[in-house]
């Protein structure tokens, strides 16, 4: 007996995309990640790309994410995903490419690959997860962990003259020439969540059609990294970063292109 | 370019490179600039392949990108390539291990200047220990091709291309300063079309290509957190390298049947040291030169055979001694080993290898 046969179609009202297997996901009770897998999962089905994808992976908590979704994947090095996403698109041109990186590896070790990609205007989508904090490693200090934020790194709180100051990576994207959707969501609540699914399917449009760089930032929860329940960090997060990394949409070229 | 069908041409080692890929129906080309393997990248630019056979050319932001470029690319299953410096293919070491790691085939040209560091634009061996020793983190070999002329700089592209994919391993051409540089007559290899998505899905179906709904999804990774599935992974790598080993050796002799002494050398040295061994010849010196195309796998049978027959082995490298190893542990003892070389970008003369040969190697 099939889970089809258990439950009639008409019934269903929320179901796993297909894209998603079963395996068991390592990320921790409320962390972000494994809703935006989700909603990468049913973006891709709903636009019916599954042939045309080829994702791209990061070093970080998501270098899993081959293993949950069944989509092609190349698994980068640490930073190096925009260099990798580039030459699959050019080669490539008429695919879906999309990096999703956390923001060790898209703001701190990939720097120099973030930035010149976008800057080139590569026709590709980059979802960038900003949980403020090293998640896979065990909670070091991120270039996004907010001032006065305590982590491993900085056990004491992040100190300007000790590290410097958060880096809003969203906003230098802003400013590249290349780059036509810039964008910072959040999955924390259900009105959130639809909001973050429509921006990356923008941005997975615009890979398609060619139009530059997208970069859709999601504020994320870590709660092991934070060392909050699922509840408080979402509270935290709401309280904490939202200020500091606002939400909404930072540029848009598509719109005044039309 | 003028039409180039089945005559001589002159060229520089490096344009010849660049002439070879577009020919070859090589897909892409991933670079960054640095003396003297520049002209891999300006003859690209120059020659516009996009417009013609649809390659891809890009100067990225550095070699680190270049390198990741090449992985994700022949990931793919494009036949993507890189060139660069000693210093350049430094920074690519981190590129190369994953691209071993995760199976990825794909072409890197190194145009060895002196080090170490920054070092000199000058020509150079020095990266043989590199490229044939791993090169990055992890028990991994990389196959390297060592040409000595314009027209094997042009011919190993395709090779290399060839051995990359049936192996789908990374391959280095391991070219100096002077063969990049120099000029010399090269018959540039026919044009072939570059592979079709179907021809892609049909011989790679390894490739990320986008899944088609009547295969599995296919990924590339050099992760695995599960130790013992991850032993099996490096098992299965070094079988792969025994076969390498065992079908892939290639070299070249000269003047070796009768040989009482033997000089190994590759790339230009092994140029610098003909011309040597011609001239002791000439004294009536039965002298030989192996020289081996391929670095790794090293042709270790062949000069342990040799070993049997030589009363002594000169090793001449532009380095301070690296390929001499390799030919020691082939030898094990049966015969003296000497070494000769420069460095730092000094490049030795015929004369002085005859000279050593003479003095150092008969008279051993
Ligand atoms: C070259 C290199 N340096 C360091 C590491 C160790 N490392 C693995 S993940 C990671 C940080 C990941 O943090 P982030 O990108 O913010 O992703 P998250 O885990 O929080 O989702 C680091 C430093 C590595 N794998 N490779």
């Amino acid at each position: 007996m099939t889970k089809e046969n258990i439950i009639d179609p008409q019934n269903i009202v929320y179901k796993k995309p297909s894209l998603m297997n079963d395996s068991p996901m390592h990320y921790c009770p409320g962390c972000s990640h494994g809703m935006v897998h989700k909603l990468v999962a049913e973006i891709i089905e709903e636009m019916q790309l599954t042939d045309k994808t080829i994702g791209i992976c990061p070093v970080g908590c998501a270098v899993f994410a081959y293993n949950y979704l069944d989509i092609d994947w190349i698994e980068a090095a640490h930073g190096r995903a925009p260099a990798c996403a580039t030459a699959v698109k050019r080669l490539w041109p008429d695919h879906l490419v999309f990096t999703y990186q956390g923001d060790g590896d898209f703001a701190c070790i990939g720097t120099a690959e973030s930035i010149h990609a976008m800057n080139r205007g590569e026709n590709i989508a980059i979802i960038f997860i900003n949980n403020a904090i090293y998640g896979m490693t065990g909670g070091q200090m991120a270039p996004t962990t907010l001032m006065g934020m305590k982590t491993a790194t900085c056990p004491y709180g992040r100190q300007a003259d000790l590290h410097g100051y958060p880096l809003k990576m969203t906003e230098l994207a802003a400013n590249l020439e290349g780059t036509c959707y810039i964008t910072r969501q959040s999955v924390h609540n259900v009105a959130a969540i639809n909001r973050a699914k429509k921006a990356i399917r923008k941005a997975f449009e615009n890979s398609l059609s060619g139009k530059g760089t997208s970069l859709v930032e999601i504020v994320s929860t870590c709660s092991a990294g934070w060392k909050l329940t699922p509840v408080e960090a979402n509270k935290w997060m709401e309280k904490n970063m939202f200020p500091y990394y606002p939400l909404g949409d930072i540029k848009d070229t598509t719109i005044e292109k039309q | 370019m003028t039409s180039t069908e089945n005559k001589y041409i002159l060229l520089k080692g490096n344009e010849a490179i660049a002439m070879a890929a577009i020919r070859i129906g090589c897909d892409g080309y991933f670079g960054y600039p640095i003396t003297p393997q520049s002209e891999v990248l300006e003859t690209l630019c120059n020659e516009k392949p996009w417009e013609t056979t649809g390659m891809v050319v890009l100067q990225a932001e550095s070699e680190l990108a270049s390198i990741n470029m090449v992985y994700a690319g022949g990931a793919t299953g494009k036949r993507v390539m890189t060139s660069s410096s000693s210093p350049g293919v430094a920074l690519m070491q981190e590129g190369i291990t994953y691209m071993a790691g995760a199976e990825i085939p794909g072409v890197i040209v190194n145009v060895q200047r002196g080090g170490p560091g920054l070092g000199t634009i000058q020509p150079s061996q020095a990266d043989y220990n590199q490229s044939t020793r791993g090169g990055g983190n992890g028990d991994y070999e990389v196959i390297v091709l060592a040409p000595a002329s314009v027209q094997e700089m042009a011919d190993f592209v395709e090779t290399a291309f060839d051995l990359a994919f049936k192996y789908r391993t990374p391959v280095i051409i391991l070219s100096d300063g002077i063969i990049g540089q120099m000029m010399e007559k090269v018959m540039l290899p026919p044009f072939k079309a570059r592979k079709t998505a179907e021809e892609i899905a049909t011989l790679y179906p390894w490739a990320a290509t986008g899944r088609d709904m009547k295969r599995k999804n296919n990924i590339f990774t050099s992760l695995d957190l599960d130790q013992e599935r991850h032993e099996r992974h490096n098992i299965h790598l070094q079988q792969k390298y025994a076969t390498i080993k065992e079908e892939e050796v290639r070299y070249e002799e000269i003047m070796t049947e009768d040989a009482e002494y033997l000089v190994v050398a590759f790339g230009s040295a092994a140029r610098i040291a003909q011309k040597a061994i011609e001239d002791c010849r000439s004294e009536g010196i039965k002298v030989g030169l192996l020289r081996p195309i391929t670095l790794w796998p090293f042709p270790t049978k062949r000069v342990a055979e040799l070993a049997g027959q030589v009363k002594g082995i000169l090793c001449a490298e532009i380095n301070a001694g690296q390929m001499v190893q390799d030919i020691r542990l082939a030898v094990e003892g049966k015969t003296p080993v000497s070494h000769y070389g420069r460095m730092g970008g000094m490049v030795p003369t015929p004369e002085e290898i005859a000279e050593v040969i003479r003095k150092q190697l008969v008279q051993e």
